[in-house]
């Protein structure tokens, strides 16, 4: 017989479906929780994925940095030395010094300054992925030149939108003026708000003390075919003990650890989804638990029609599968909702990643059968002998 | 039952107690434990045949209802034997009883239906028990049902929008989709207003008889006792007299 003919009259859907009010609750529960599950989670891996947006603009295989430079907001200076040093590898087909500091920008509107990353590097190197940038780049020959973030935040003023007007964008950096030259994308992160590019000759105006000859980072590019991590092992026991050697991956990993262990950042958004999943688990539970007991003469009544307890729970079991499919999709849409909400206020790199959805769909899956499974144990009070 | 002992020991009686409907022998039951442990029946002897209507009477609390459970399969039998259909109850699996139980319809004091389902619907659930027919067929042997005890226009209905008599007469139709053949019923006509009583018991005795299942109900209704093919009375626990109504 087929499955289509053998079915069964859908009892855990109508047991749902003829309490509107009950479902529309454990609904709105479920829902809640998923959304709270997809912000959380979200917002933890927007965090990561942000704090290394500048790290990813860069076209290079190797990176040398200071071992005191734990992350973005943290760079420190090494003697740029080393870098020349790392020349000698055979594999080593270019290098380029790079300046990395966070410097107060005056917003040209409010007067108001803050934080922003300044990277600096020499405007004729090839250093970014991007060939608008490098096209942009002799723009910045010029003393005073930069090029500014357009998806910085709105905090820094309205550089992009006067910039694209035609309007001459001037700010002032550490008691310098500066003008705006051209514009780029790239995106905040939670190290920077902003971001700008200037050459290394305006970069050291900006930031006096520097120590001469010390730079934050060092790019290094290989010959293809090149195996990076053999090269890294070379470059190691070639340089002193005054610079750490990374891969390109190694360095976007450097900085995505440093938010996710040394801040407690990772932590609290992972304890939130965990609350959604803690809420969802209780509503849920509630509503069974009480859809149960409501029904347990009827479950009864069924136990002794010679339906068997295995048939019931799978009823149970359904109820919640369907609670957490109807759950989810209003969760998932809603989440869409939002994650356009929070990028364009935020302009954090939020989105709908695949593997999220799948995430939050398996937890809202556990939630809601795990409560099926606590409810369940209260079917085992349906004594069929009871009912006569 | 073997040849060889049929040929020894021919029966005294013509029914022979293995084509009986319900045997039991010696049946005894307690409830409560230690100090509190108190006897309900004492010793039960009884017989109910296919197609035989059997009503069991007596005050409340002398044990009806228990005997109806333990018949029933829904409570495991202490003392005694209890043979239904062939199957013996004492020392009994949970799983045979539930088995078992597929084959037992019974109706309840109150309906008992279930609150979210259609009328057509809860007798289906009845007729979901049997297994090897399609869906199609269990629908349409549910209508059939609804159409013998007179509610064909009301397949549709909630339990809620049904009146008592209503009720009863779904809860009749869903226990006897499963093609039981056994019935047990207990006290069916207790929420009825007497006319509809009487036609509840007359239907059901009239179904019953045609699928030729044994019926075993439960009442104080003395209106109704004239359907019975055997009355049974019972006190403290015990069956007292076995009255032949003619009929």
């Amino acid at each position: 017989m087929s499955l289509w003919q053998g079915r069964r009259i859908p009892l855990a859907w109508l047991l749902l479906t003829r309490q509107p009010m009950r479902l529309a609750v454990a609904l709105a529960g479920i829902t809640f929780a998923g959304i709270l599950m997809f912000m959380q989670l979200g917002f933890r891996d927007a965090l990561f994925d942000s704090s290394v947006t500048v790290h990813k603009l860069f076209d290079t295989d190797l990176v040398l940095l200071s071992p005191r430079s734990k992350s973005s907001i943290s760079m420190t200076g090494f003697p740029e030395r080393r870098l020349v040093q790392a020349k000698a590898d055979p594999d080593v087909t270019g290098i380029t010094p790079v300046h990395w500091n966070l410097l107060l920008w005056r917003n040209p509107q409010t007067k108001g300054t803050r934080s922003i990353l300044a990277l600096g590097f020499e405007p004729g190197d090839p250093l970014f992925l991007d060939p608008a940038v490098t096209a942009m780049a002799p723009r910045l020959t010029q003393k005073g030149r930069v090029l500014f973030d357009e998806l910085s935040r709105d905090e820094f003023g309205p550089v992009a939108k006067w910039f694209r007007e035609g309007r001459v964008v001037e700010s002032e950096v550490a008691g310098k003026r500066l003008r705006v030259a051209g514009l780029f994308s790239s995106g905040p992160s939670f190290g920077a708000d902003g971001n700008l590019l200037t050459s290394r000759e305006t970069l050291l105006s900006l930031v006096p003390n520097n120590p001469p000859g010390s730079i934050e980072l060092g790019l290094i590019r290989l010959r293809p075919g090149a195996d990076p991590t053999q090269v890294v092992d070379r470059l190691r026991r070639l340089l002193p003990e005054d610079v750490t050697v990374l891969t390109k991956r190694g360095f976007l990993d450097l900085e995505m650890d440093y938010w996710r262990t040394s801040t407690a950042i990772g932590f609290i958004f992972t304890l939130g989804a965990a609350m959604g999943f803690v809420v969802g688990c209780v509503i849920v539970y509630q509503i069974l638990y009480s859809d149960v007991s409501d029904h347990l003469p009827e479950y009864a009544t069924l136990m002794a029609m010679g339906y068997s307890l295995l048939t019931l729970l799978g009823v149970v079991a359904r109820e919640g599968l369907l609670l957490a499919i109807f759950g989810y999709v209003p969760a998932y849409l809603a989440g869409q909702v939002l994650y356009g909400v929070i990028h364009a206020a935020t302009k954090l790199p939020v989105s709908m990643a695949g593997d999220r959805a799948t995430t939050v769909f398996l937890m809202i899956l556990v939630m809601c059968m795990g409560s099926a499974a606590m409810a369940m144990r209260k079917l085992g009070d349906a004594d069929p002998a009871d009912i006569f | 039952m073997t040849t060889l002992h049929t040929a020894s020991a021919p029966p005294a009686v013509p029914t022979a107690e293995g084509s009986a409907t319900v045997a039991v022998r010696g049946l005894s039951h307690w409830y409560g434990t230690g100090a509190m442990r108190r006897q309900v029946l004492q010793g039960i002897d009884l017989e109910i045949h296919p197609g035989e209507v059997v009503l069991l009477t007596g005050p409340s609390g002398c044990g009806k209802t228990t005997l109806l459970t333990l018949v029933g399969a829904l409570r495991q039998v202490m003392e005694g034997s209890v043979r239904v259909l062939g199957c013996e109850l004492n020392g009994s699996s949970r799983h045979e009883r539930q088995l078992l139980r597929r084959s037992v319809g019974m109706i309840f004091q109150g309906h008992n239906l279930l609150r979210c389902l259609t009328a057509e619907q809860n007798v289906q659930m009845g007729a979901d028990l049997l297994s090897g027919l399609g869906y199609r067929a269990r629908r349409d042997l549910s209508r059939e049902w609804l159409r013998a005890v007179g509610l064909s226009d009301y397949l549709g209905k909630l339990p809620h929008d049904l009146s008592g008599g209503q009720k009863q007469r779904v809860a009749i139709a869903r226990a006897l989709a499963a093609h039981p053949r056994l019935l047990l019923a207990d006290e069916p006509t207790a929420a009825l207003d007497s006319r509809t009583g009487r036609e509840v018991v007359e239907l059901l005795q009239r179904l019953a008889r045609d699928e030729g299942c044994g019926v075993l109900m439960v009442t104080h209704d003395p209106r109704i006792l004239d359907v019975a093919d055997r009355l049974v009375r019972m006190e403290d626990g015990r069956l007292w007299a076995e009255e032949a109504v003619v009929g």
